[in-house]
């Protein structure tokens, strides 16, 4: 195995609420959700009516921008609505499940004598392709285009993340079979990153480069990790798929079916016993939260997001689990005011900041609440966002140049190597509360734009 | 707690937009959020935020202030013959004045500013607004601060955008403005003895400060001690480098100040000095730098600031040794201006750009050298 690559840069925000590694499976939901609004960059074209019979792996919209896309149901059933929000957005389609799933049949192909042109049509056509991101930009692939190469982060790093090893535990066969996809596709050996010292059975995986890290948060960001182990350029292709995604691409290609069941963690201060759950893909939030969630004093409430405190996305408590999401974190709503916060000592609160006290005591566990602690200003505070963004990268010019919009400069200095999630920390830590992670989607969304 | 937060909600929507007086939702804004952390929540990107923000990193500068602050109560009444607490309530009383004009002229033009482009009162003026009066001779004319400090918060600061836009400290601009706009009063020996009458101070006590001393004789009547803790005259909070040394202590473990700068500053001076030293340009010793004027302040509390000072960490350290080499330079090379550590800093504020242009183009060329190296 190739030599360790460490870290010193970042942050582990030790939280309460930890997922216990107890599993519940879940009964079938009653609906499911497909939202576009889980991908960047897509603009929905409907395939189906409300009324419509699906299978899992039956194609309900595909994109505009990148006609050969599409979004599949994840279950069996009828399409019981389009979800609409200003200016008709859609912002789902929902599926209402049958009792008895089935699943669109693909004929298995034999890895060895396929062409990796049938392989990608296979992907694209059961709707797994939508698991294949690329790098610059973090968008869903174009399946016309040649990647340099495929990278793949076998753990999670982000606070109360899923134990990957945890999650994925008897999925080694299809991991394999996954990989074996990946392969095909990008025409060389998919990159796969451990976890020093919890690599577990991925370590045992064949037909990968396997690396190896260690080190905080975003230590388990798979941009972070392609920044150390071959950098993205101007020009270049690369694709990424998440660990658990490997997987049901596996599952696909062992049975012709598309089964899109995975685990999610259901994490947070606020969660009465968090744990880990085996749901279909685009579940209904409330099928894992319900009865689960602590009781709140009067005047309280709390945030459901899908997804980690840093880059989830806040939830209704009537929404569903995004597809990207691997965990759902619930925590105290901070709509609260504090009287002369800013001066007073706070001992329970959690900063970086040694003007507060939580460096006196690195082990405790923290619950943080939404507030934003603080009034928008302008940059003031330097060399601070290095400390969490272990690249070779000045983050406050990158912003910068993003703010005064010079494609030049944000291509010089690092934009197409990182996406929302690698700077996420900077956003947690900055005392100026700029949105740097909207900031940063703005930005990549001028150079789709501009290039 | 919660009587006041009613009383605040009450009057509120007065100062909304559509209420009576809302041209002054800036300053009310300013009173709430000072009374209370606002309970704004994250909308997008990160859920959680860090418990810092800007008042409190202000707050804190402010804070590293305090002791070079109060010496310089003391020293104030100390250098008009008063002694113990006698002295302390001198120089407390004497500079009040000055505090309170600087702070409300500086205060009065942000928020009209602020106002006028609806946004919210930046905390950093708090520190500004400190800093002037301990920068500040102690006799300067009221009259003069204020000038200073008008000129400062509109040319130094508001004209370049308002709070982390400005290229030059603010503080030290205003100190410029008056040094150069009333060059007879504020140099010469009187400027630096506090000129009221009152508790029993000794009238006419004057003399050449340590740093003129120095650059007229090579020798000063006072010993290193007495300098390093203070007891000599120069501007209100600058005397006490032991003073200083505290406050940046708070500063450097807060991490709020850059030690990369500090350190570099406190190099380059030394290094300078004793250059000078080795070539018999001077004959005291290189490290009486660092203890007389405001060599020691202006390296703890003006060359840090983030805003003003280069943002790059390699940036820091080059900023940092020139600012402190330039500031020997000056002292020791130019006869007209016995300190030379305002103008290093500003002449610095005018090239850290620059400086950390290069760190900056250096970085882009590394990184496209690294890619083509991998292949």
């Amino acid at each position: 195995m190739s030599k360790i690559i460490k870290l010193r840069k970042g942050l582990d925000i030790n939280l309460q609420g930890a997922a216990a590694e107890s599993l519940v499976e879940l009964p079938m939901a009653a609906e499911y959700a497909v939202s576009p609004l889980d991908f960047e960059n897509v603009t929905p074209k409907l395939l189906v009516k409300v009324g419509d019979k699906v299978k899992a792996g039956t194609p309900l919209f595909f994109d505009k921008n990148n006609q050969r896309v599409l979004f599949c149901s994840p279950v069996s059933g009828t399409v019981s609505a389009v979800n609409r929000g200003e200016k008709r957005k859609i912002l789902n389609v929902t599926v209402a499940a049958d009792k008895n799933q089935e699943s669109e049949e693909f004929a298995t192909l034999d890895l060895q004598k396929a062409t990796r042109e049938e392989v990608i049509e296979m992907l694209l056509k059961s709707g797994l392709w939508t698991m294949i991101l690329q790098r610059p930009y973090g968008i869903v692939a174009n399946p016309a285009d040649q990647p340099k190469a495929i990278f793949v982060s076998a753990f999670d790093s982000a606070p109360l993340a899923p134990n990957m090893n945890f999650v994925l535990k008897g999925q080694k066969e299809n991991l394999q079979k996954g990989f074996e996809v990946l392969a095909k596709i990008a025409g060389t050996t998919p990159h796969l990153s451990l976890n020093a010292k919890a690599e577990g059975e991925m370590a045992s995986l064949k037909g990968v480069e396997l690396h190896t890290f260690e080190g905080k948060h975003p230590v388990g960001n798979v941009g972070v990790q392609i920044h150390h182990i071959d950098p993205i350029a101007k020009g270049d292709i690369v694709w990424t798929v998440n660990i658990q995604d490997v997987a049901a691409i596996g599952r696909l290609f062992a049975t012709g079916k598309v089964d899109l069941t995975k685990v999610v963690a259901l994490t947070g201060s606020e969660v009465e016993n968090p744990q880990y759950y085996r749901i279909i893909s685009g579940a209904p939030v409330a099928s894992i939260i319900a009865g689960n969630i602590k009781k709140q004093a009067e005047g309280d409430s709390v945030r459901v997001i899908s997804g980690n405190v840093l880059t989830g996305k806040a939830v209704a408590e009537d929404g569903y689990v995004s597809a990207t999401a691997n965990q759902i974190t619930v925590i105290p709503e901070g709509d609260k005011y504090e009287m002369l916060g800013w001066i007073a000592p706070r001992f329970g609160k959690f900063s970086v900041s040694r003007s507060y006290f939580s460096w006196l005591c690195p082990k405790k566990q923290y619950k943080l609440d939404t507030n934003l602690n603080g009034g928008v200003r302008p940059f003031v505070v330097t060399g601070l966002f290095e400390e969490y963004l272990p690249m070779d990268i000045y983050p406050m010019y990158l912003f910068k140049a993003i703010i005064a919009g010079d494609i030049d400069k944000m291509e010089n200095l690092g934009i197409y190597e990182i996406v929302e999630e690698d700077i996420a920390l900077c956003e947690f830590v900055d005392p100026s509360k700029t949105e740097i992670q909207q900031l940063v989607r703005d930005g990549i969304n001028l150079m789709i734009k501009e290039c | 707690m919660k009587g006041l937060r009613k009383l605040v909600d009450n009057v509120k929507p007065t100062f909304m937009e559509g209420g009576k007086l809302s041209f002054l939702a800036s300053t009310f804004d300013a009173i709430e959020t000072f009374l209370f952390v606002p309970n704004t929540t994250t909308k997008k990107g990160a859920h959680v935020r860090d418990c810092i923000d800007m008042k409190r990193t202000m707050f804190f500068v402010v804070l590293a202030l305090i002791p070079a602050f109060l010496f310089g109560c003391y020293n104030t009444g100390s250098q008009v013959g008063l002694e113990g607490f006698t002295a302390f309530w001198y120089g407390l009383v004497r500079v009040l004045p000055m505090v309170a004009v600087s702070y409300i002229v500086g205060l009065g033009i942000e928020i009209i500013y602020a106002q006028i482009r609806k946004e919210e009162v930046a905390e950093g003026y708090f520190v500004t607004g400190f800093l002037i009066p301990m920068i500040m001779p102690v006799s300067t004319p009221l009259w003069m601060v204020a000038l200073g400090v008008a000129f400062a918060v509109i040319f130094g600061k508001e004209v370049f955008g308002g709070t982390g836009m400005n290229v030059f400290n603010p503080a030290l601009v205003a100190r410029a403005f008056v040094f150069f706009a009333f060059t007879p009063q504020m140099s010469g020996e009187k400027v630096w003895f506090s000129d009221w009458k009152m508790m029993g101070a000794a009238d006419a006590t004057t003399g050449a400060t340590a740093l003129e001393q120095l650059a007229t004789t090579g020798q000063m009547q006072w010993s290193v001690m007495d300098a390093f803790l203070g007891f000599i005259p120069g501007s209100f909070g600058e005397t006490s480098t032991l003073c200083i040394l505290l406050g940046g202590l708070l500063l450097l473990w807060t991490g709020i100040a850059s030690w990369r700068t500090m350190l570099s500053v406190f190099a380059g001076g030394l290094a300078m000095g004793y250059l000078f030293q080795a070539v018999g340009l001077t004959e005291y010793p290189a490290y009486y730098h660092l203890l007389v004027g405001g060599f020691a302040f202006g390296a703890v509390f003006m060359a840090t600031d983030p805003v003003t000072s280069a943002q790059t960490n390699t940036g820091k350290y080059i900023v940092g040794l020139m600012t402190g080499a330039l500031a020997v330079l000056v002292r020791v090379v130019n006869p007209a201006y016995p300190e030379g550590m305002m103008l290093a800093i500003l002449f610095m504020n005018a090239l850290a750009p620059t400086v950390d242009y290069f760190v900056v183009e250096a970085n882009i060329n590394r990184r496209k050298n690294r890619i083509k190296s991998v292949k």
